[in-house]
């Protein structure tokens, strides 16, 4: 910090300058014409509220959201890696038909905004799955239940079993397309020597794949592979539109509760950034780790 | 040598779109012999050695190899490379595995020999490759020359009837080209069949029963090595030998 003010010059100042004018600026309009109380005492409340006749201490909504979203986003990524791999595979196979068939999902993913992708999975697929497995009824009666911590380490409220899962899969979905192409470009920057020396000692194209391709290509596709779970935890606030409990809805009825929206929303956008970024940061240190090591 | 040829091409065209890689190849390889194929850069000795483990398809004539025909999308395309054996030029072998899996990966998925069997085996080639102390090592930890050994002894752990090299010391550094010949000279004693592509001459004259030379697609001479060395009918390959034995 202290060498980046050193480093500083005049045209540094003069831009630093003219930011702070520009947002007090906007500051001081949205203070005189909007009269917006501002009222942040009250956040902390709604992060770990006080329950005054239990005499404890409770995770509130705005901490009971990251929780959901974060769960959501560790189990969509577990499914979209599982996914994305068949479908990586899928993209580089010898079968014409095969091949084709992944890149239409891919195209499609990639063409269709998110929003409608997330509509359209969750009405078309996720509940239709739910109703046929009678998830509804499954998860009530555990809900019911004594004793169910475990549960609800996993999965937050039972109630909500069924929107987190329809949530977890329809983001999985979403999500698998891209990771599929990761895990393509990660088959392919597999040399093909290796794979004619697979080969020649007698390997169907499964042994090929299996033993020497995938081991290899999952290898390298850690790193982009961390980016993009990184992009889902992003992308998840998209479910909310689909009344998954998630971080983005719990704002949204936190807002409409509380009027606090400015207090709220950015209280929001920092939690999605520590996580995000935390995780980024720990990521390329990893990544540096590693390539120490190899 | 039995009258049977176990590689057997006849009139072997291939086509890598509009360039005709290998024109009308006939040549035949019998059990226990050792062919020596050398010839300029393009000439085609590559694509014929991998026509014989189908790693290439031809496109016309036929290619029979140990009994066994090969053609595009032959279903004894296993079987086959089972029994063949090949060296590559940059060794190829699997980084993530120690050197010891990657010799016992193969008899294992493949042959589905047991892990005590396959360790046993590839032990055994290990030390007849002379490396038998880099066993856990993995191939990123050993020198060239090494890395060819063990890819050698990989091949050799499918107790192949057959070993194709595709210029074998052509990656190496100059002082590890011998130790792998010297491998290579071990094995032809032990009556492997051999078809080698490489321009180690000396190598050639020392285990070669037959030599053959090729150009453009084409083999031009096919002689045993006292008189491919000492009388090529051909001029062409008389100034190959020349300017290849002048170093």
């Amino acid at each position: 910090m202290r060498s980046f003010i050193n480093r500083m010059r005049w045209p540094d100042y003069l831009i630093v300058a003219m930011l702070i004018a520009f947002f007090g600026y906007i500051w001081f309009t949205i203070e005189g014409t909007l009269n917006y109380k501002w009222r942040w005492e009250l956040i902390p409340g709604y992060i770990i509220g006080y329950h005054t006749g239990r005499e404890a201490y409770f995770a509130n909504i705005l901490l009971q959201g990251l929780a959901a979203t974060i769960r959501i986003s560790i189990y969509a990524s577990i499914l979209a890696v599982i996914l994305g791999t068949i479908l990586g595979v899928a993209r580089c196979s010898q079968n014409l038909t095969i091949r084709m068939l992944a890149r239409t999902y891919l195209e499609l993913l990639r063409n269709i905004p998110p929003v409608v992708v997330v509509f359209i999975f969750f009405f078309f697929l996720s509940q239709q799955l739910i109703d046929a497995l009678d998830l509804a009824r499954w998860s009530r009666n555990i809900a019911r239940q004594e004793d169910i911590w475990l549960w609800e380490l996993f999965f937050g409220d039972m109630r909500r079993f069924p929107s987190i899962i329809s949530g977890v899969i329809v983001l999985a979905l979403f999500e698998s397309a891209f990771v599929g192409e990761i895990v393509r470009a990660g088959i392919q920057s597999i040399p093909r020597g290796q794979r004619e020396a697979a080969r020649s000692i007698g390997m169907s194209r499964i042994q090929e794949l299996r033993y020497i391709v995938l081991p290899q290509a999952m290898k390298r596709v850690v790193p982009p592979l961390a980016n993009q779970f990184i992009s889902l935890i992003k992308d998840s606030s998209i479910i909310s539109l689909i009344s998954v409990q998630e971080l983005t809805y719990k704002t949204v009825e936190l807002v409409a509760s509380s009027r606090m929206i400015f207090e709220a929303w950015i209280t929001t956008a920092a939690f999605y950034f520590l996580v995000c970024f935390g995780l980024s940061r720990l990521f390329s240190r990893l990544e540096r780790k590693r390539e120490g090591q190899a | 040598m039995s009258s049977q040829p176990i590689i057997e091409a006849r009139n072997v065209d291939k086509f890598y779109g509009n360039f005709h890689a290998l024109k009308d190849v006939s040549i035949s390889v019998h059990h226990g012999e050792r062919v020596v194929v050398c010839g300029p850069s393009g000439s085609g000795k590559s694509t014929l050695i991998r026509c014989f483990n189908a790693l290439e398809n031809h496109s016309s004539g036929t290619l029979v190899v140990d009994g066994i025909e090969v053609f595009e999308g032959s279903k004894d395309v296993r079987k086959l490379r089972q029994e063949v054996g090949m060296v590559f030029q940059q060794f190829n072998l699997f980084p993530h595995l120690t050197v010891l899996e990657n010799l016992m990966i193969g008899p294992m998925k493949v042959r589905k020999v047991s892990r005590e069997q396959a360790e046993e085996t590839a032990r055994k080639y290990l030390d007849r490759v002379h490396i038998p102390e880099q066993a856990e090592k993995y191939p990123a930890q050993l020198s060239g020359g090494q890395q060819q050994r063990v890819a050698i002894a990989r091949s050799l752990c499918m107790e192949t009837r057959i070993m194709l090299f595709d210029e074998p010391t052509s990656a190496l550094d100059p002082e590890m080209i011998n130790e792998v010949l010297d491998v290579m000279v071990e094995l032809a004693e032990t009556g492997m069949t051999m078809v080698v592509v490489t321009h180690e001459m000396g190598f050639a004259r020392k285990v070669a029963d037959t030599m053959v030379f090729m150009e453009e697609g084409r083999i031009v001479e096919v002689a045993p090595p006292e008189q491919f060395f000492t009388a090529p009918s051909s001029e062409r390959c008389r100034m190959f030998l020349a300017q290849i034995l002048e170093h």
